[in-house]
């Protein structure tokens, strides 16, 4: 991303408005350094740089703090409003939490990369503090005493040598007509007098969303609603030659049909037949009668078939060489032990439980939407450029999304929406996609092949390591496509003397796009899952082998030239450690059962899980426990992040045994959840979640877990049975024993 | 277009639908009530599950015209404000993430707690296994469930 670095005044982040009626506002925006790194989700919302407000105190007492980023489960609407409120330090549960529209003024709005918490923390500490200091301030004015003589609680400023108090309320008006103070002025708590921070706090709308209330993306009311639904086409690239529309606008319900032409941005609007009708079931009904031609010539042969077949053949002819170090082939000769191993992870969809959709209203040649998107300020963009209108014109209000994990941080359901909220005369309309539209169009987790060959030296050490990567490029053999690609830093890369990888890339059609812990969460499946073949080859523990692996406490910058994460050795394996201990990791188990472990940073945060299963004789797996230890430095919300890891731990086994999407014929083959399944509440295991709370900068919780879970439940199913899966999903793999 | 007089939360509303249209769909765009909601359409996820003479149903699944006079509670028919044990119970222990699939399964729960009061962890996981939640709040849910049991046996108005 390319940050703006104009020059930055404190003024410009910081500012307070009188509201009409008394009160005040503080506003902040974020400076360009805090934007700099945001993973895989890039969003245009950057270049929005002008103050906004996140505090609103009424003289009546009524405090609203904003949530400035969309909420998609992930408990954001609640944890970054919690640490405005401990600087401010009033009663969290009095306060008023109000959902920002898309705007210019709070800093990128997004949700991906984990990023929320490391890039919101101090500015929103440093609203609350400077908000509550300047109620001090009032006071201080008020009473004709020293500001350092009063202090806080819970929406007071007190006077303890009089014994006068006055809420927060009382003191708006005055505070609204006072001068910013002066940054060094501004003192933050210090993090052991934290009340809030770090306690369990329920989602602010848990109490909407147990009633039935809670207004997510598919529930928008509005005058004259309309509802649509949208055929596209079920090859990739495909586009629509003819269609049965007027048979279509014959039927019951059915208001209009029309063809979509589309663009060839993949991530934008696509060629398809859209229905507009006056309740959803008659556009799904008309949906199922269309008849569309298609031309599908973009797509030949594409299927996971050829896709195996065309990796055995690059693996045979050898890859682009990505890192070298030492000399691999010289360490495999002299090897005590040498391991081979093809690892395999499928595509993958993100199968949130809302379907994708959006509604949208064309008025006044503007366009109004109500959307879950991630990264709302890059839909704005998509469609002003897709639909040629003015980015002022549109306006995108952020709706409560069921379930993100990075589909909705492409915006194609937005653009759809715009261009059928066209069509309507002023209507407002609602589009909303079946769970076949959402399995078939998909910007899918990228499927990879590796091709492993490991040594283990005399000493029982790993002495050397080769991958060639087999990954997929989009209609290319040159650039790994989105989250295809393997960074050559990662793990076991700057670990291991003597290491090479090499890629080569299969052209494919199939979109693909980040998942929760995009790339990690294949990568770490290969690498735990081969770390575990090398620690059984060598006869050693797997803990300790890996803990050996790591070495001595200490920070590993990245390579030369690469733009990832510092790798703190010491964090890592402080939660290996715990996740042994907390897991009876030693103890005997009776065969048929078995404990894995798997460690993996991302993200910026540090986890190590151990796994433990049952599989009878008949080849029946249960996932019977799983014990997180994570290191993401200081929780915020420890509701909300024990819930992320219990989460992240059944989203794992899901993806780990059940999941995988094929293509054939330049399609997908699945349609729903009959045939991608999700686990349910009878395979749950019990889990332990174990936090170190690091004095380290807090990070994100909602991706580095993922990706830890498949090898450690792989690695419990050799320990168990004896049977290596290298390829996913599990329940592809025979798992009898005698 | 046929009609029908529909009984939803104690009141009764006259409805044009087509014969085939699943309960989930009039509830959701003709009465307004999107507590009740769409995850698979095919009777996989149970997000849209309500209760149709107490017993719990899948509203995809659910055609208009077989509905007749039965009396259908959804989600936000539950209780008049919030106050079923269940619903104190999913607060308390925090249970959502997204929320989405949380109506369909307190809607399962509640059902399941009127047949079974003093459930096992097991029979808790075997009564809600219809009901997907795709962020995993599968073990607070189980907390939940036996909270909300707890409290209905001492007393706590269903
Ligand atoms: S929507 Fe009815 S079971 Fe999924
Ligand atoms: S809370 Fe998101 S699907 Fe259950």
């Amino acid at each position: 991303m390319n940050a703006p670095h104009h020059p930055f005044s404190r003024r410009d982040f910081l500012r307070v408005t009188t509201l009409a009626g008394g009160g005040f506002a503080l506003s902040l925006a974020l400076p360009p350094e805090a934007w700099a790194e945001v993973g895989q989700a890039l969003d245009d919302t950057a270049k929005f740089f002008t103050p906004g407000p996140f505090i609103k105190i009424t003289p009546e007492g009524i405090i609203t703090i904003l949530a400035k980023n969309p909420e998609t489960g992930q408990g954001i609407k609640t944890s970054l409003p919690m640490i405005i409120a401990e600087e401010l330090d009033v009663d969290f549960s009095t306060v008023v939490i109000e959902q920002a529209a898309l705007r210019k003024d709070v800093g990128p709005q997004f949700a991906g990369g984990s990023r929320s918490t490391p890039d919101n923390y101090l500015r929103m500490r440093q609203a609350g503090a400077t908000a509550r200091a300047m109620l001090i301030e009032a006071a201080a004015q008020i009473w004709q005493v020293r500001p350092t003589e009063l202090s806080t609680d819970q929406g007071k400023v007190i006077h303890a040598a009089s014994g006068r108090s006055l809420t927060y309320g009382q003191l708006a008006t005055k505070a609204a007509t006072l001068p910013l103070p002066a940054e060094n002025t501004i003192k933050l708590k210090r993090d052991d007098s934290f009340r809030l921070l770090g306690s369990r706090v329920g989602g602010v709308d848990n109490p909407l969303i147990v009633t039935g209330r809670a207004e997510f993306g598919i529930d928008q009311k509005l005058p004259g609603l309309v509802y649509a639904a949208l055929e596209k086409c079920p090859v990739f690239g495909g586009k629509v030659v003819s269609a049965n529309l007027e048979r279509i606008k014959a039927l019951p319900g059915v208001l209009d049909a029309f063809v979509i032409e589309g663009t060839d941005n993949i991530n934008g609007l696509l060629p398809g037949v859209a229905i507009i009708a006056r309740s959803t079931w008659a556009a799904f009904s008309a949906k199922r009668q269309l008849q569309i031609v298609w031309d599908e010539s973009a797509a030949p042969g594409h299927s996971t078939e050829a896709y195996a077949g065309q990796a055995a053949i690059l693996a045979a002819a050898g890859g682009t060489n990505i890192r070298r170090e030492g000399d691999v082939v010289a360490a495999m000769a002299t090897a005590s032990k040498v391991v081979t191993g093809t690892y395999f992870y499928p595509f993958l969809n993100h199968a949130t439980l809302e379907p994708q959709g959006c509604t949208a209203w064309a008025r006044d040649g503007g366009i109004e939407f109500w959307t879950t998107s991630q990264t709302p300020g890059s839909g704005q963009e998509l469609v002003a450029s897709t639909l040629k209108i003015s980015k002022e014109k549109l306006k995108l209000n952020l709706v409560r999304a069921g379930g993100g994990f990075g589909r909705r941080l492409a915006n194609d359901y937005l653009v759809e929406a715009a261009a059928i909220a066209l069509r309507t005369h002023g209507a407002p309309v609602k589009l909303t996609w079946t769970r076949e539209d959402d399995m078939r169009h998909c910007f899918y987790r990228p499927a990879g092949f590796h091709f492993l060959k490991g040594a283990i030296d005399a000493q029982g050490r790993l002495s050397a390591w080769h991958n060639h990567f087999v990954t997929f490029g989009y209609k290319n053999t040159e650039r790994p496509a989105s989250s295809a690609s393997l960074s050559p830093d990662e793990l076991p890369a700057r670990f291991i003397p003597n290491f090479e990888l090499e890629q080569s890339i299969i052209p494919t059609i199939v979109p693909t796009g980040p998942m929760r812990a995009p790339g990690s969460n294949g990568l770490a499946f290969v690498m735990q899952s081969f770390i575990d073949e090398l620690a059984h080859a060598a006869g050693r523990d797997p803990v300790e082998f890996r803990l050996e692996l790591l070495g001595n406490d200490r920070v590993v910058p990245p390579a030369a030239g690469q733009r990832g994460n510092p790798y703190d050795v010491g964090r890592m394996k402080a939660v290996i450690a715990l996740a042994a201990e907390k897991s009876g990791w030693g103890q005997a188990l009776p065969r048929g059962q078995g404990r894995g472990v798997a460690f993996h940073f991302s993200h910026a945060g540090y986890v190590a899980l151990v796994a433990e299963v049952m599989v009878t004789t008949d080849g029946t797996l249960t996932v019977r426990q799983v014990t997180a230890a994570v290191d993401v430095g200081p929780i915020i919300n420890l509701s909300g992040a024990e819930n992320q890891v219990q989460g992240s731990i059944i989203d794992g086994i899901s993806m780990a045994w059940l999941q995988e999407i094929t293509h054939d014929r330049g399609r997908t083959v699945q349609s729903n959840f009959n045939d991608y399944p999700l686990l349910r509440s009878t395979e749950t295991p019990a889990m332990s979640v174990n936090f170190i709370q690091s004095k380290n900068p807090p990070t994100g919780l909602g991706e580095p877990v993922y990706p830890a879970v498949p090898p450690a439940i792989c690695n419990a199913i050799f320990a168990a049975t004896g049977h290596r899966i290298r390829q996913l999903p599990i329940n592809k793999t025979d798992l009898r024993w005698s | 277009m046929p009609t029908y007089n529909l009984k939803v939360n104690g009141a009764v509303h006259k409805i044009e639908a087509v014969a085939d249209t699943p309960l989930l769909w009039v509830l959701r765009d003709q009465l307004e009530l999107t507590g009740t909601k769409f995850g698979c359409g095919i009777g996989q996820c149970g997000a849209c599950t309500i209760h149709i003479n107490g017993v719990p149903a899948r509203s995809c699944q659910t055609p208009i015209s077989t509905v007749g006079a039965m009396l259908i509670t959804t989600i936000e028919g539950l209780s008049p404000d919030g106050s079923h044990p269940l619903q104190k119970a999913w607060c308390t222990h925090d249970v959502p993430q997204c929320g989405y699939c949380q109506a369909g399964q307190i809607m399962s729960a509640a059902a399941f707690l009127q047949s079974n009061p003093t459930p096992s962890d097991q029979e808790i996981d075997s009564a809600m296994a219809g009901n997907l939640c795709r962020c995993g709040t599968y073990l607070r849910i189980r907390t939940a469930v036996k909270d909300a049991a707890k409290s209905m046996q001492n007393g706590g108005r269903p």
